[in-house]
């Protein structure tokens, strides 16, 4: 409860800082020679937080289109939610399936990881266009590639790699004495796989998971915001980031749905953790 | 196990897999007579590399100065945060809800507000989209390797009747060395990420994804392939020094008694 | 306490004990209220200068004694004076230096600053420090090793650092808990041998667990006999075998030894000691 309580509390904290900056801090930034190290103060550059409050209230625009921005928010939301998921899943197989091979031989090991982890260093926004104009070649049967695919497909790529690595960790984590065991037992690779490296690698591989669920929401929304899809929470932010000079308000609201999406995201992943508790039991809390 | 042809394998294998990887990118390439716009072949790119290697270089001093500057604020930060939050806890808690939701706010959702922040003229903001993607991972992981006293250290603290400072700048710290070169290893490529995401969102000319994108929408794929290649190698080179610096610093933290 | 074989501590009231422990009891709640009662009524007292061992099979308290000594714990009943201060005084007062069971060296510090530790928490100056670093390196026989760090040194090595550590800031109460448990029979011979030598010269007092019969008889003045499930002192022996200045490696071979441990033995396994046992005639 306490926990809960001052958790709540720092939020305050927050936007209390940020409300007294506002009000003490001159218009144009703390400015250093040429430098700005602290950011302007105007309405335009920092709006109140009461402002970006009830702006979730208000109508989107005054088109036809226009609904309430939460409601435009929230739907956006889900959908990047859902499509961060299939990204999760996707990743988190991959990773899986990679870090089982790497642990059956070595050399796959030597051989596949260092691109593992040099697969990271590549900036996904530029790949993204190139992922769309890939899949929009794919075409069988009644099958064709959609848009969202592509963003799906950018964030498994972002999420195998913590799932590999953790999952590597983990399947390689049981004591000499319990694998020689198996072995005294006459148990081959694949039961001792399933009866002992894998159980005895969820302490590794929750954390991995949740890392993974905020990499699948953080690349969803990069990647939306490369190709821009519709629908998502991503497009929406650079959209109302275009308006921001008429409504600076606004632009806040898609970054909580965006926020909002990765905390459901790393929920989940904790929801897991609780039902796998029973595979947990040697686990020191942090 | 080890020994020589351990060692062997394990600079070998990448690189001939890596080696393999290319040149059937490259047969297919020819074989299915594929487009530049869809995907270059690398001898394609490599060309565009080798031409344009006084631009590549470059945008990649801006993008990787850009890095370097998040890096070092991030990362000092989010040490001395975590530091605090191990030896406060109400610090720790009332931040918890701070940094889970700066744990999952995409980078790139922020790039837009800080330009109008700290204006779109000057590198500041894509400094500061680094420093945040950098504060995270080290601030988490600093933590963690504050709280990994081990029992045997611990109690010879409280023997030593030793203050709480003493015990953090004699035991906590150092022991906690380790989690910190983790942190700021795994910070060091996403630094350089997130710099270079930033620049996609405004801000002066200059840095490899401005490159990128201006080669892009000038329909030169190789050449944007090619500033992409280069991106990947400033990722490298961030994360190499990290982990040279991690294993000089680590050298005598082999498990004792 | 049988009161045939066993002898009462030396008289106390002339002379500050070094530890003095009365009435303590120690009771830990697990979770669902479960109670171990971990130690039951303990009654010791160490004299200045006396080598203690504390025996006993697993879960009869002598690691949580030694605990409530150092005050890592406080016990639930009764009071524990060090030097005639509170527990707590004296750690406070760092009237002692504690050897753990795991040699517990800070592997990022080379040995000598491992030695320096305590010296430096405490405001000792550098020259002093490094003169008494060198002097205790000299006295476990490490002086070649050190500008070393840990991970360069055996189990053994280590533990002879965490000993000269302990000696560090000249304690006249030294407490051990198992300290030789990881070495084997001949290192662990040899450390005995150093330690009753160290202990002799520098005139401390020692409180020593251990589960090693022979080992106890061997470094102690006297022998705590204690027993499990609550933790008790069943029986505190006085062993026969002169003082520690005496001890040299030749005593483990001594008859007079060998009735010291079957009387210790004898002790542990519930019965009154009645010498060597001859034929099993029973």
């Amino acid at each position: 409860m306490r926990k809960v309580l001052l958790g709540i509390g720092g939020l305050v904290l927050l936007v209390v800082v940020w409300e007294l900056y506002k009000a003490l801090g001159p218009a144009t930034g703390v400015v250093v020679g040429d430098l700005t190290v602290l950011p302007r103060t105007t309405d335009l550059a920092m709006p109140h937080v009461w402002d970006m409050a009830s702006r979730f209230f208000g109508e989107t625009g005054s088109g036809r289109n226009a609904q309430p921005v939460w409601l435009a928010v929230f739907e956006a939301s889900v959908f990047t939610l859902g499509v961060s998921a299939v990204g999760w899943l996707v990743g988190v197989t991959v990773g899986l399936l990679l870090a089982v091979l790497m642990q059956r031989f070595r050399t796959a090991e030597s051989a596949v990881l260092p691109w593992i982890i040099l697969s990271q260093t590549v900036p996904l926004i530029a790949i993204a266009p190139l992922v769309r104009r890939w899949g929009s070649q794919i075409e069988f049967g009644d099958f064709t590639w959609e848009n969202w695919m592509s963003v799906a497909v950018i964030a498994s790529y972002l999420a195998f790699f913590p799932v590999s690595i953790g999952a590597l960790r983990g399947l390689n984590s049981p004591d000499t004495i319990h694998v020689e065991l198996f072995r005294s037992y006459g148990v081959g690779w694949w039961r001792t796989l399933f009866r002992l490296r894998l159980p005895a690698s969820v302490p590794y591989l929750l954390p991995a998971l949740r890392l993974a669920a905020a990499n699948a929401v953080i690349g969803t929304v990069v990647a939306e915001v490369s190709i821009g899809l519709r629908g998502g929470i991503g497009r929406m932010i650079i959209e109302y980031a275009q308006q921001a000079s008429g409504d600076p308000a606004k632009t806040w609201a898609p970054i909580f749905g965006a926020i909002a999406v990765g905390l459901v995201a790393a929920g989940f992943v904790a929801l897991l953790g609780v039902l796998l508790h029973r595979f947990r039991r040697g686990e020191v809390p942090a | 196990m080890r020994g020589q042809a351990g060692t062997l394998r394990t600079v070998l294998a990448p690189v001939l897999l890596g080696l393999g990887a290319l040149l059937i990118w490259q047969l297919v390439i020819v074989a299915f007579e594929i487009k530049p716009f869809i995907v270059p072949g690398p001898l394609a790119i490599g060309s565009e590399f080798g031409e344009n290697i006084g631009t590549v270089l470059q945008g990649a001093l801006v993008t990787g100065g850009n890095a370097l500057v998040g890096l070092v604020i991030g990362g000092v930060l989010g040490i001395l945060f975590a530091i605090v939050a191990a030896l406060a806890r109400v610090v720790d808690e009332l931040s918890a809800a701070v940094i889970a939701a700066l744990a999952v706010v995409p980078i790139v959702a922020l790039a837009p507000v800080l330009y109008t922040m700290f204006g779109a003229g000057a590198e500041t903001a894509r400094q500061l989209v680094a420093a945040i993607a950098v504060f995270i991972p080290v601030f988490i992981n600093t933590l963690r390797g504050l709280r990994q006293v081990r029992p045997v250290h611990r109690d010879l603290m409280h023997v030593y009747a030793a203050s709480a400072w003493q015990t953090t700048r004699t035991v906590t710290v150092p022991g906690a060395l380790p989690f910190i070169f983790t942190g700021l290893r795994i910070a060091s490529s996403l630094a350089v990420i997130s710099a270079l995401i930033a620049e996609y969102f405004g801000g002066p000319i200059g840095g490899l994804g401005k490159s990128i994108t201006s080669a892009a929408s000038g329909s030169n794929y190789p050449l944007a392939w090619a500033y992409v290649l280069g991106a990947i190698i400033v990722g490298l080179v961030f994360y190499c020094v990290t982990l040279a610096i991690e294993s000089f610093a680590t050298r005598h933290y082999k498990p004792s008694t | 306490m049988s009161a045939a074989s066993t002898e009462q501590s030396p008289a106390d009231g002339l002379v500050t004990a070094a530890v003095h422990v009365t009435g303590v009891d120690k009771i830990f709640t697990g979770k669902k209220k479960a109670t171990v009662t971990a130690l039951e009524k303990i009654e010791l007292t160490v004299a200045p200068g006396e080598f203690v061992s504390l025996i006993g099979p697993s879960g009869c308290g002598k690691s949580t004694l030694l605990r409530l000594i150092a005050d890592l714990d406080t016990p639930s009943t009764g009071t524990v004076t060090v030097f005639g201060k509170t527990a707590r005084q004296a750690r406070i007062d760092q009237e002692y230096g504690i050897a753990f069971q795991q040699a517990g060296l800070l592997p990022w510090r080379t040995v000598s600053a491992n030695i320096e530790l305590p010296l430096e928490l405490h405001g000792v100056a550098g020259p002093k420090r490094k003169a008494r670093s060198a002097e205790l390196l000299a006295l476990v026989g490490l002086t070649d090793f050190a500008e070393s760090y840990p991970d360069q040194l055996s189990g053994g090595m280590q533990q002879r650092v965490a000993i000269a550590r302990a000696l560090a800031e000249s304690p006249r109460l030294l407490l051990m808990d198992e300290p030789f448990g990881a070495l084997d029979e001949m290192t662990r011979e040899r450390m005995q041998t150093e330690l009753v030598r160290i202990t002799a010269e520098t005139g401390a007092a020692v409180v020593f667990v251990t589960h090693s019969i022979p080992e106890a008889v061997y470094l102690s003045n006297r022998v705590v006999v204690m027993s499990p499930r609550p933790g008790r002192i069943r029986d505190i022996l006085t062993v026969s075998l002169g003082s520690a200045a005496e001890r040299s490696d030749h005593l483990r071979e001594d008859e007079a030894f060998f009735t010291n441990v079957s009387r210790v033995r004898e002790l542990l396994h519930g019965e009154a000691p009645v010498g060597i046992r001859g034929v099993e005639n029973r």
